[in-house]
């Protein structure tokens, strides 16, 4: 019976992790390529002053928040959803849902930044080819993006592992309830404080084989993307 | 009948002019050859030819129709066919790189597309090879690939950037047999760039010696260099 619960606790806790990074990396993803992409395109317009400082302060500003403090994007998530915050009638503090905007917040950047630089990598003779063979600029673009796929899909996968080995943010939003907002990570923390290492050991596990997942298919494509 | 008419064509680069009051004609079926030494302006002659780069002055006209720089001109250059000197393929397979100025129209059908494809890969020697990456074929395939493509949609004008610079002597011959033959064949008007003299001698029908931005002169290659060499 214990043994039972324990399992459906681990099960219970592991889908959580993956539904809530998952959802927080597809709605990233939807949000973040188009953007990425259309700052990566940048590259191929004119190169006047005023552009070009454009060009430099958004990608500064993008290449900062790559590296959001967590707990700091959590906080904010908090003072909004909270019940005297400007988003409070919503009530979505301490749910899942709070726990995705957090880490969405955390992902849009990284995917943002990662496919900039992959769109950006690739080589302005692309999009002239393209347009030389009777392109026009949107299929151009596309394929400039499929010709980057390695770098979009780096991204996405980047910003998975961001996302499923983050602990702070989505303490605060979710709360770490259990059975309801407590991930591999959160559990992890109240686990060993409680001295539970068994289920501890156990969750530090199945999230080390995520991230073992996550850098396997990250080194694939990197081998892929040297052979071309 | 002209195929393209270049009038006082001029273009300017942060304040050097690269092209100085170009003017000459191309007839129909002709091949056309640009000799000159490397910076001379030949590639960015081509370029504007392309429709890549507006020029600064002067005018094109194509077919007889002047080139309208300020519209859309995706479908002026689905006339054209352009071959660069480094050649740039796409991360697909030689197929897919063949058949994609096909696919991007939206007008042809399937069967239409391959049955294009496998005549054009029959053309440049290269049956056999649509499955394979085109990042992974050797120089001379890849810029036959190049070629290949450029032609699949049997443009009128076609436009080669020095294509045999960093071939071999042996897909040199082959890349010039190619060439050859179209332009016999299909009448298909050709403007190519090089420096290579025995190559415009070989190919051309007229040459125009471009040096400085400027047309030096203009003509048969016998009648621009007055000799004719025996190595043909």
């Amino acid at each position: 019976m214990v043994e039972d619960i324990f399992l459906q606790e681990i099960i219970n806790i592991t889908l959580l992790s993956l539904r809530v990074s998952g959802t927080a990396v597809l709605i990233g993803a939807l949000i973040g390529i188009p953007i990425g992409a259309y700052l990566g395109f940048r590259q191929f317009k004119g190169k006047k002053t005023m552009m070009r400082f454009v060009d430099v302060m958004l990608k500064s500003i993008i290449n900062t928040f790559m590296g959001l403090p967590p707990v700091a994007v959590g906080l904010v998530v908090y003072l909004l959803l909270t019940s005297s915050g400007p988003l409070g009638w919503l009530g979505l503090l301490y749910t899942p849902t709070a726990m995705v905007i957090t880490q969405l917040i955390m992902v849009v950047p990284i995917i943002i930044g990662v496919t900039m630089s992959a769109v950006g990598s690739v080589e302005r003779s692309i999009m002239e080819k393209a347009l030389s063979l009777g392109a026009t600029k949107n299929q151009a673009a596309f394929l400039v993006l499929r010709e980057a796929r390695v770098g979009v899909l780096t991204a996405i996968i980047v910003a998975f592992g961001a996302a499923i080995s983050e602990v702070g943010g989505i303490m605060i939003s979710g709360g770490n309830i259990r059975w309801f907002t407590r991930t591999l990570t959160t559990a992890i923390v109240v686990e060993t404080e409680l001295g539970n290492f068994n289920m501890a050991l156990t969750l530090g596990a199945i999230l080390l084989s995520i991230a073992f997942v996550i850098n396997l298919a990250l080194t694939i494509l990197q081998i892929k993307g040297a052979r071309r | 009948m002209k195929a393209v008419e270049v009038r006082g064509l001029s273009k300017e680069y942060s304040g050097r002019l690269v092209l100085r009051d170009v003017t000459f004609d191309v007839h129909e079926g002709e091949f056309f050859v640009l000799l000159g030494p490397n910076g001379s302006g030949k590639t960015t002659l081509l370029r504007i030819l392309d429709l890549l780069e507006e020029p600064t002055a002067g005018k094109v006209f194509f077919e007889g129709e002047e080139v309208d720089y300020s519209k859309e001109r995706a479908t002026l250059r689905r006339k054209i066919g352009m071959v660069f000197q480094q050649t740039v393929l796409f991360d697909m397979s030689v197929f897919d790189n063949v058949a994609y100025p096909l696919k991007i129209r939206g007008d042809l059908a399937k069967a239409e597309i391959e049955r294009k494809v496998a005549r054009v890969l029959e053309d440049v020697e290269l049956r056999g090879f649509e499955r394979k990456n085109a990042l992974s074929l050797s120089g001379g395939e890849a810029q036959r690939v190049a070629l290949a493509q450029a032609l699949v949609a049997e443009p009128k004008l076609l436009l080669l950037d020095e294509p045999t610079a960093n071939l071999d002597p042996k897909n040199v011959s082959i890349v010039e047999g190619i060439l050859s033959r179209l332009n016999r064949e299909k009448k298909t008007t050709v403007i190519m760039t090089t420096h290579n003299m025995f190559q415009a001698e070989r190919l051309a029908h007229r040459v125009a010696l471009l040096n400085e931005g400027e047309i030096r002169a203009i003509g048969s290659f016998r009648d621009v260099f007055g000799y004719q060499s025996r190595l043909i």
